[in-house]
C-alpha cells in the first residue's frame, strides 16, 4: 500500500513502517554520541555497524543477492529518517548506492562475488574515487591512468575527497585507460575498476585523511604502480564514464532525501524553540521576523520533498529522471540550507553552543551545495538539457 | 506454549496532546499513532520467551479501528508469528473500554488456547490499568501485574512486581495473565528484513460482532481538560544559589 513513491496527492511519506523502525534505531544514538565523535573526528562505527546488522544499508540490493530489494524511494525514506533524527547518514550512505555500479554493469560473476557480502556487511563498498585535484567538476579531464599489462592493470595517479576510504574494503575507481588525445570523445577512454583496498594497502595505495569542517572521514589517495587484476574491470573498457553517469540519478535522489531530512530536523527545532523562548515578555515565535524565515524554509522543504518523490517515482518506472533528480538535489540542498540558516537565527547565541547540535548539522548540511555535484552545475544542466540553452562549459 | 499479546494503537508518546475544542477528548485527527509503549515491552518479552525456547508461537491481537493493522504489523516485524485484528470501531476517537476489550480477548483466547497472556500494564492514552486484571477474572486465570521480571518454570511463573514499597516476587500458576511494567526489558526495533517478512505473515481480520461482544460505551466522559500550565523554571548557577532559592521559597 505504501510501497510506491508515486502515491497520490495528500499521501503521507512512503514507507511509514520503515521510517518508524529507523527512528527507533537512531534514538539509540543521541546528541551526546555525535558531539563526542565530532570533537574527536572519529567515525561512527557503532552506528554504522548497527544499521548494517539491521539490514538497512542493504536496502537496494536485490533479494537474490541477499538484500531487501527495496525500490529507491525505500532507501530515500531510510536516509531521510536518519538525518531527521539528527544522525549523520553521510558516514555510510554510499554503502547503499555505490554497489549499484556492480549491479548494473558488473558481470554475473562479480555480482555473485561481491553483492551478498556487501549485503551482509562483511564487505564495505562505500568509497568512490572520481574527483582529482586537477579535475573537480570537469571529470573527463582526470589524469589517473590504468595501463593494461598482461592479466592486470597498473594504476598511477591521485584522487582527492575520496570519502570513507579508511572505512571501506572496496573502492570503485574511475581511471583513464586510453589517453585523452587518442579518443574521439572526451567521455571515452575512462574505465571503472573494483579495487580491493585491503590487498592494495602498502602495495601502491596510500590513503591520507583530510581534516574538514565537519566529521566526514574524507581522504586523498595516491596510486603508485598499484596492481588491479583485469577481472576487476567493470563492464567494458573505455565505458566507465557512462557507467558513472548512470548511477548519478540514484545518488542525487538519495542525497536530496537526506537534505529533506535535515530540513525537517532544523525546522522542527526552530518551531519548537520559537514557541518556548521568551524575550521581551513573549515567545520569539510571535514575531514575524522569526516566523517568516522558518515558514518559508518549511515551504521550500515541502516543494523539495515532492520533487524527490517525483524523481524517485520516475526512476522506479525506468524513465529518464535526469532533470527531476538534479532539480530534487538542487531544491533539497537549498531547502536544508535555508532551514539551517533560519534555525541558527532563531536560536540566537544558543545556536553556536555544541550541545544544541545546530552548529554541527549546519556544518554538515552545507556540503550538499557543493558535493556530490555543485549547485552551479545543476543550474547549467537545467539550462542546457531542459531549456535548450547553449552549453556554458 | 502459545503466547498471546494484546497491543493497542495509541497516540505517540512524543506527540503534544491537544484537547478537542468540545472537551469530549483528545484530538486524534492527523496525529502520529504508535504501539502503546507498555505493549511493545510485552511483545518483546513474548519474543524473548520464544527465542529462549520457552514458547513456540507469539500471537498479537489488537482491538479497535482498522488502522490498528499498522500496530500489528509492527508487532509482526518485531517477531510475532501472526496477528488478529478485531475491528470494533470506525471512528479513531472511539476508545473501546477495558471491559469490552477483555471480553473480546477472552473470546479470542477461548479459540486460540494460549498458555500465557502478556499485556501492557496500562495504555498511555486512557491510563485505565484494568484490561489485564479484568481478563484474568473473566478467564479464571491467575494474574501477575506490573512485572519487572518474568520466569516461566513448568506449570508456574515467577514474577517480580514493581510495587510502591519496592519489589515483590510472586509465584503464580499457569496459565496466567501477566501485565508488564517499564523496566522489564528494552524493546527491539525491527530490522529491515523482518519488516519485509512481516508483510507476508498472516493477519486475520475479525469484528467485535464475530465474538458477540457489545462494545458500546458504559462510561461517559464528562469533560477533558488540558493540565494546568506549569510556570517556567529558572536556572541556578550553583548549589549556593539553589539553597538560597529553596530557602526563599520556604521549601527548606
Ligand atoms: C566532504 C567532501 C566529500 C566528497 N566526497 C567525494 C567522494 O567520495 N568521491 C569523489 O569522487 N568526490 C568527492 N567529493 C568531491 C566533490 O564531488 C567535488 O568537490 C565537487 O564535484 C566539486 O568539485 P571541486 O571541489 O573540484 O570544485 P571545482 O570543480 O573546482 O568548482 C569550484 C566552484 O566552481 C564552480 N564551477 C565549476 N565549473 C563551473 C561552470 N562551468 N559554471 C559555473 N560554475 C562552475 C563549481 O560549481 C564550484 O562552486 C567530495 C567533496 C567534499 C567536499
Ligand atoms: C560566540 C558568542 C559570543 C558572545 N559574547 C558575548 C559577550 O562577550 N558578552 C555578552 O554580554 N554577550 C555575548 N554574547 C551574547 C549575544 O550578545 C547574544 O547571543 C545576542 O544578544 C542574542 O541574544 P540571545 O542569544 O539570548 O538570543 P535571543 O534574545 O533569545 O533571540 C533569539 C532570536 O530571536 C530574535 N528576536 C528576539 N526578539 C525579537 C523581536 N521582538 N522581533 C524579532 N526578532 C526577535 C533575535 O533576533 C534572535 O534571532 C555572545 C554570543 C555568542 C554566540
Amino acid at each position: 500500500m505504501h510501497d510506491a513513491a508515486q502515491a497520490g496527492p495528500g499521501a503521507g511519506p512512503a514507507f511509514p513502517e520503515i521510517r518508524e523502525e529507523v527512528a527507533k534505531l537512531c534514538a539509540r544514538y543521541p546528541s551526546a554520541y555525535w558531539q563526542k565523535l565530532d570533537r574527536e573526528g572519529r567515525y561512527p562505527s557503532e552506528f554504522v555497524d548497527e544499521l548494517t546488522q539491521a539490514g538497512y544499508l542493504a536496502a537496494l540490493i536485490p533479494e537474490e543477492y541477499g538484500g531487501a530489494g527495496l525500490p529507491l524511494s525505500g532507501a530515500a525514506a531510510i536516509l531521510e529518517e536518519i538525518q531527521r533524527a539528527g544522525c549523520n547518514g553521510a558516514a555510510c550512505h554510499a554503502q547503499m548506492y555505490v554497489m549499484g555500479t556492480i549491479l548494473r554493469h558488473g558481470s554475473e560473476a562479480q555480482k555473485r562475488q561481491y553483492l551478498p557480502r556487501i549485503a551482509s556487511g562483511e564487505l564495505r563498498l562505500q568509497a568512490f574515487g572520481v574527483t582529482e585535484p586537477g579535475s573537480g567538476t570537469d571529470t573527463t579531464s582526470l589524469r589517473t591512468e590504468a595501463r593494461r599489462s598482461g592479466d592486470r592493470y597498473i594504476v598511477n595517479g591521485q584522487k582527492i575527497w575520496t570519502s570513507r576510504a579508511e572505512h571501506s574494503d572496496l573502492m570503485i575507481l574511475l581511471a583513464r585507460t586510453t589517453p585523452r588525445a587518442e579518443v574521439k570523445k572526451r567521455t571515452d577512454g575512462l574505465s571503472l575498476f573494483i579495487v580491493d583496498m585491503q590487498a592494495a594497502k602498502n602495495r601502491g595505495l596510500t590513503i591520507r585523511p583530510i581534516r574538514t569542517m565537519m566529521n566526514h572521514s574524507t581522504t586523498e589517495i595516491f596510486f603508485e604502480d598499484m596492481e588491479v587484476p583485469a577481472g576487476n574491470l567493470i563492464g567494458e573498457e573505455g565505458k566507465g564514464f557512462r557507467y558513472v553517469l548512470s548511477g548519478m540519478n540514484a545518488e542525487r535522489i538519495l542525497i536530496a532525501a537526506e537534505c529533506v531530512g535535515d530540513a525537517k530536523w532544523f525546522t522542527e527545532r526552530s518551531a519548537s524553540y520559537a514557541g518556548e523562548r521568551e524575550v521581551f515578555g513573549r515567545p520569539i515565535g510571535q514575531n514575524q521576523g522569526i516566523q517568516f524565515p522558518v515558514a518559508r524554509a518549511y515551504a521550500d522543504m515541502r516543494a523539495a520533498e515532492l520533487m524527490v518523490r517525483e524523481a524517485a517515482a520516475l526512476y522506479e518506472t525506468g524513465a529518464d529522471c535526469g532533470a527531476e533528480a538534479n532539480m530534487a538535489k538542487l531544491l533539497a540542498a537549498d531547502a536544508s540550507w535555508a532551514a539551517a540558516e533560519a534555525c541558527v537565527q532563531t536560536h540566537g547565541g544558543f545556536a553556536f553552543a555544541e550541545e544544541y547540535d545546530i552548529e554541527r548539522k549546519f556544518r554538515e548540511t552545507r556540503l550538499y551545495q557543493v558535493a556530490p555535484i555543485s549547485t552551479n552545475l545543476i543550474l547549467s544542466y537545467i539550462a542546457e538539457h531542459v531549456l535548450g540553452m547553449p552549453r556554458s562549459y | 506454549m502459545k503466547v498471546l499479546v494484546p497491543v493497542k494503537r495509541v497516540i505517540d508518546y512524543n506527540v503534544k496532546v491537544r484537547v478537542k475544542a468540545d472537551g469530549s477528548g483528545v484530538d486524534l485527527a492527523n496525529v502520529k499513532m504508535s504501539m502503546n509503549p507498555f505493549d511493545e515491552i510485552a511483545v518483546e518479552e513474548a519474543i524473548r520467551l520464544k527465542e529462549k525456547g520457552a514458547a513456540e508461537e507469539v500471537v498479537a491481537v489488537s482491538i479497535g479501528v482498522k488502522q490498528a493493522q499498522e500496530t500489528l504489523r509492527t508487532a509482526l516485524a518485531m517477531g510475532a508469528d501472526r496477528a488478529i485484528l478485531v475491528v470494533a470501531a470506525d471512528d479513531v476517537h472511539q476508545d473501546i473500554e477495558p471491559l469490552a476489550v477483555a471480553k473480546i480477548l477472552k473470546a479470542v483466547i477461548d479459540e486460540e488456547q494460549p498458555g500465557l497472556v502478556i499485556a501492557g500494564k496500562q495504555a498511555i492514552d486512557n491510563d485505565m490499568n484494568a484490561t489485564g486484571q479484568m481478563l484474568s477474572a473473566l478467564l479464571g486465570w491467575s494474574q501477575a501485574t506490573f512485572a519487572s521480571e518474568l520466569d516461566i518454570d513448568g506449570d508456574h511463573a515467577k514474577v517480580t512486581r514493581e510495587v510502591d514499597g519496592g519489589l515483590q516476587t510472586i509465584k503464580v500458576k499457569m496459565p496466567c495473565v501477566v501485565t508488564v511494567d517499564l523496566r522489564l526489558n528494552e524493546p527491539r526495533y525491527a530490522s529491515l528484513p523482518n519488516i519485509m517478512k512481516a508483510k507476508k505473515k498472516p493477519l486475520d481480520e475479525k469484528t467485535a460482532e464475530d465474538y458477540g461482544v457489545d462494545v458500546s460505551p458504559r462510561l461517559e466522559v464528562v469533560k477533558t481538560a488540558e493540565p494546568a500550565e506549569r510556570a517556567a523554571g529558572i536556572k541556578v548557577a550553583d548549589v549556593d544559589e539553589l539553597i538560597a532559592k529553596l530557602k526563599e521559597a520556604g521549601a527548606i
